[in-house]
């Protein structure tokens, strides 16, 4: 788990840049250049950063679908085994396998676990819950939430070098420069 | 078809209206001829392609009223078209005539001799009776038409400069509207259709009505809007993903289609109370056992699935293509409301069926046309254009 023993060793390269346009062309070049472990951060959604970055779509909506999937099914085989196998009983005269009755409860228990699944597998693909990063190490990047747009990349990507990548993201107009090391 | 593309006008409107006016003439001229024929199957026929035309005509209403309400922006380029559409409601008080004279044929309750001798009938006579009925039917063609025709006008003085006075005003319109509107699409439905047959009640019956109106304008839109497409017209402006949100709303709503009809039938089949559940049982004899089978997989099960993922509602042909099947299917289940008091012991489809729903649904489409390019087909003085054109999701 990554909660209390975050993987140490890998450093990260902090740049800055001045607006949101100047991130998203960084976002761009740093893709074509071959970079893949990278984020960009800034104090609010940038439209077509995902395009820019070369984002895949989500997976989650694979794990809702199972999920969901999986609760329809279970609640219609536990309500037919519990109303009609185990302890059958007739109620209001109607058979004891009434599929009608059991689908507003099937239909919740399918959206119960459709939600499930959109939470704790959104939170699993984001490596969440996580109580720290090594990019709260910098000073600088703590205008992230105020009027900060960053481009990190990360030691463990395959073309990292450190004076050569520190290069690159100044060449596309970064400043401030950070490496930052794990503690 | 000849299009303008500084001051988006269609110069020339192409063939599609002359071809559905022809068609519509056609229709309507062996309409009449089916009446003198069989005028019991013409009345039928004429009420289901009638409700069919008027359904689609009352969703493109919601949607101008909805949009308005909700400040939506996406929407404001598919304005002019549901503006354009929802006009019809006008149109089609006149096709709603052939009705008032069929009213012997169509409702049991306009009998008097019948309600003497019933004792629910007569219980139901103070709102079931011809005087009222002729009442309500008018009074719902004049609260459709002057919304429509307002929100209709009130877009076109945009043209002449849009102020925050303007919003307001359509503002105005659309509160009360979008409130008449829920009570006249409840009440024209329990009229013209539950009342067929008059000892059967639901009260969430004008709720299922409305999701499958809402349902008819969103197919029909899609495929008028993807015709517009073919012609190299608004391409950039209509983008796939005003598609994608209209594919959205349309999944949206097959559910929400679907969990009407089932909460109509879940709470008449766990009371199992005899005088409800004979309309269900009418519905599960014989070949109209295929029908309603037919529904529940052709309007929910199937279009569920294939609207299920994202490229589906992005696709230029998969769209169109559930947009066609539940245009289909929304007139089954409208054959479905209407039919069994006419043919209780089986579905027999009849030439009749398609020739009314040809002929107003030419005189439709025709009209609509027109009034969709008889102005620029997007709003050019609106502010939330812009946003609206470079929509994403």
């Amino acid at each position: 788990m990554d909660l209390f023993s975050p993987k140490k060793g890998a450093d990260i390269i902090l740049a800055r840049f001045k607006d949101p346009a100047s991130l998203l062309h960084a976002a761009e070049k740093v893709r074509e250049t071959g970079y893949s472990k990278f984020d960009c951060h800034s104090p609010f959604p940038i439209h077509g950063m995902d395009q820019a970055m070369g984002l895949k779509r989500s997976p989650v909506g694979y794990v809702v679908g199972c999920m969901g999937a999986t609760g329809l099914v279970s609640a219609m085989v536990f309500m037919w085994w519990t109303s009609a196998v185990d302890y059958p009983l007739v109620i209001s005269g109607k058979p004891f396998f009434s599929w009608q009755a059991y689908i507003p409860v099937a239909f919740a228990i399918t959206i119960l676990l459709s939600a499930f699944g959109a939470v704790l597998g959104m939170l699993g693909f984001n490596k969440l819950p996580r109580l720290h990063h090594p990019l709260f190490n910098s000073e600088q990047f703590s205008a992230v939430s105020d009027n900060g747009f960053f481009v990190s990349i990360e030691g463990e990507d395959k073309k990292y070098d450190e004076a050569q990548t520190s290069k690159f993201l100044e060449s596309i107009g970064g400043t401030n420069i950070e490496v930052i090391k794990d503690l | 078809m000849k299009f303008n593309d500084s001051t988006y006008t269609v110069t020339d409107s192409g063939s599609l209206g002359r071809i559905a006016l022809v068609l519509g003439i056609l229709g309507l001229a062996a309409s009449a001829y089916g009446y003198t024929s069989d005028h019991g199957q013409f009345f039928h026929s004429w009420m289901v392609s009638f409700v069919f035309w008027l359904t689609v005509g009352l969703g493109a209403l919601f949607f101008t009223l909805i949009h308005y309400l909700a400040n939506a922006r996406w929407s404001v380029v598919l304005r002019r078209f549901s503006e354009a559409v929802g006009l019809t409601l006008p149109l089609m008080a006149l096709f709603f005539i052939p009705i008032l004279f069929g009213m012997h044929d169509l409702f049991h309750w306009s009998h008097e001799e019948v309600v003497a001798s019933d004792h629910l009938l007569s219980g139901k006579a103070s709102y079931l009776n011809s005087g009222f009925f002729i009442i309500r039917s008018v009074g719902y063609f004049v609260i459709w038409g002057l919304v429509s025709w307002l929100l209709y006008a009130k877009s076109g003085q945009q043209e002449q400069g849009h102020s925050e006075k303007w919003l307001s005003s359509v503002r105005r319109i659309s509160a009360p509207g979008i409130i008449l509107f829920a009570v006249t699409i409840t009440f024209a439905s329990f009229d013209w259709l539950m009342s067929l047959d008059p000892h059967w009640y639901s009260t969430i019956f004008g709720v299922y009505i409305f999701s499958g109106a809402l349902l008819g304008f969103l197919a029909f839109a899609i495929i008028l809007n993807r015709f517009v497409y073919s012609q190299n017209i608004l391409r950039g402006i209509i983008t796939d993903n005003h598609y994608h949100d209209l594919g959205k709303l349309m999944f949206g709503f097959i559910i929400f289609w679907a969990y009407m009809g089932f909460s109509q039938y879940f709470l008449i089949w766990y009371a199992n109370i005899p005088e409800e559940t004979v309309w269900f049982l009418d519905r599960w004899v014989g070949s109209w056992k295929d029908f309603s089978l037919l529904l529940i997989f052709g309007h929910f099960a199937v279009p569920f699935v294939l609207l299920l993922t994202r490229w589906s509602k992005r696709s230029p042909i998969m769209l169109p293509l559930v947009a066609l099947l539940l245009l289909v299917m929304h007139w089954v289940d409208l054959y479905w409301l209407v039919f069994p008091s006419y043919t209780p012991d089986g579905v027999h489809l009849s030439w009749q069926d398609a020739a009314s729903l040809i002929g107003i649904g030419g005189i439709f489409v025709w009209f609509v046309w027109g009034r969709y390019t008889s102005r620029p087909l997007i709003p050019i003085k609106d502010p939330d254009l812009g946003t609206s054109v470079r929509h994403t999701n």
